[in-house]
């Protein structure tokens, strides 16, 4: 089946296209270039890209948490840490990649092509019967049932992370 | 072409893309920050194959979701902690970049 480019599916699997592009774009700006403000800006690009992956994946409610949680949370700390902590530029500039530029990529390369020749070739089982659909509704009610220990965890971890982040930064101070 | 947002392969090939793209960051990086961004990259690969096995291949694809979500609350506990220690480490040495983060010479 193939549809014609101005059904609804075929545009839908033309904003598709453009989510993947978005996504590999950002992921190429995210490590490949040499400011840090720039691969801030990337990842950023590269999770608005995934966010609307999650869309296509029947799943609104962990598209928004994405943008949410990365693209507005995650992507702005990683911003004021660079603010903070200003790497030298210049020495950045002067360091050239060399070896380590070319292993990186054999090494992320053989990684990539490796676990996507699984995912081609392998042989998954057949999809099984949905026992629901998935929903909000459904996410909702999973987390305050099955996953309610899990849930209350989490809550305890980023507690503990808010008060370790508080202490580590807060630490030696008054020396500086 | 036009059909591949409903093909399991597709999203299990970009979260490699991404995976990849993750490992070669983490070892490209001259600075603490910009290996937490490749980290970030890596994390985004697992969840989307965990979103997208829970979408096409699981009973429940609620499990996915919920699993994705613990995700970001790990990696957002994980980014604040980094974020200090790198403000940490910058105090000290006056400097992010993993080479100059050494105590003894050789």
């Amino acid at each position: 089946m193939n549809p014609s480019l101005f059904s609804p599916e075929g545009l839908a699997g033309v904003i598709f296209l453009i989510l993947i592009g978005t996504t590999l774009v950002g992921a190429v700006i995210a490590t490949c270039t040499r400011r840090l403000i720039r691969s801030v800006v990337g990842l950023a690009v590269c999770f608005m890209g995934v966010a609307g992956l999650y869309y296509f994946l029947n799943s609104p409610f962990v598209a928004m948490m994405e943008l949410l949680i990365y693209v507005g949370a995650v992507c702005v700390t990683i911003a004021f840490a660079i603010m903070l902590a200003e790497p030298d530029e210049a020495r950045l500039a002067r360091k050239v990649p060399g070896l380590s530029g070319g292993m990186a990529a054999i090494c992320g390369g053989t990684m990539a092509f490796g676990l996507g020749l699984a995912a081609l070739k392998g042989q998954w089982p057949e999809a099984a019967v949905k026992v629901n659909a998935g929903s909000v509704k459904d996410i909702g009610f999973s987390l305050l049932t099955t996953y309610s220990m899990v849930f209350e965890l989490v809550s305890v971890v980023l507690l503990i992370a808010i008060i370790g982040a508080l202490v580590l930064a807060r630490a030696g101070r008054s020396k500086a | 072409m036009l059909t591949l947002s409903s093909q399991l392969s597709t999203y299990l090939v970009i979260g490699a893309i991404l995976f990849g793209f993750g490992i070669f960051g983490l070892i490209r990086r001259p600075s603490l920050v910009g290996m937490l961004i490749a980290a970030e990259l890596v994390l985004a690969g697992a969840s989307l194959n965990f979103m997208a096995f829970s979408r096409f291949l699981a009973p429940d694809p609620v499990v996915g979701q919920i699993f994705t979500l613990f995700i970001m609350a790990i990696a957002a506990a994980e980014a604040a902690i980094a974020m200090s220690i790198v403000v940490a480490v910058y105090r000290n040495y006056r400097s992010i970049e993993t080479e100059d983060l050494v105590e003894l010479g050789g």
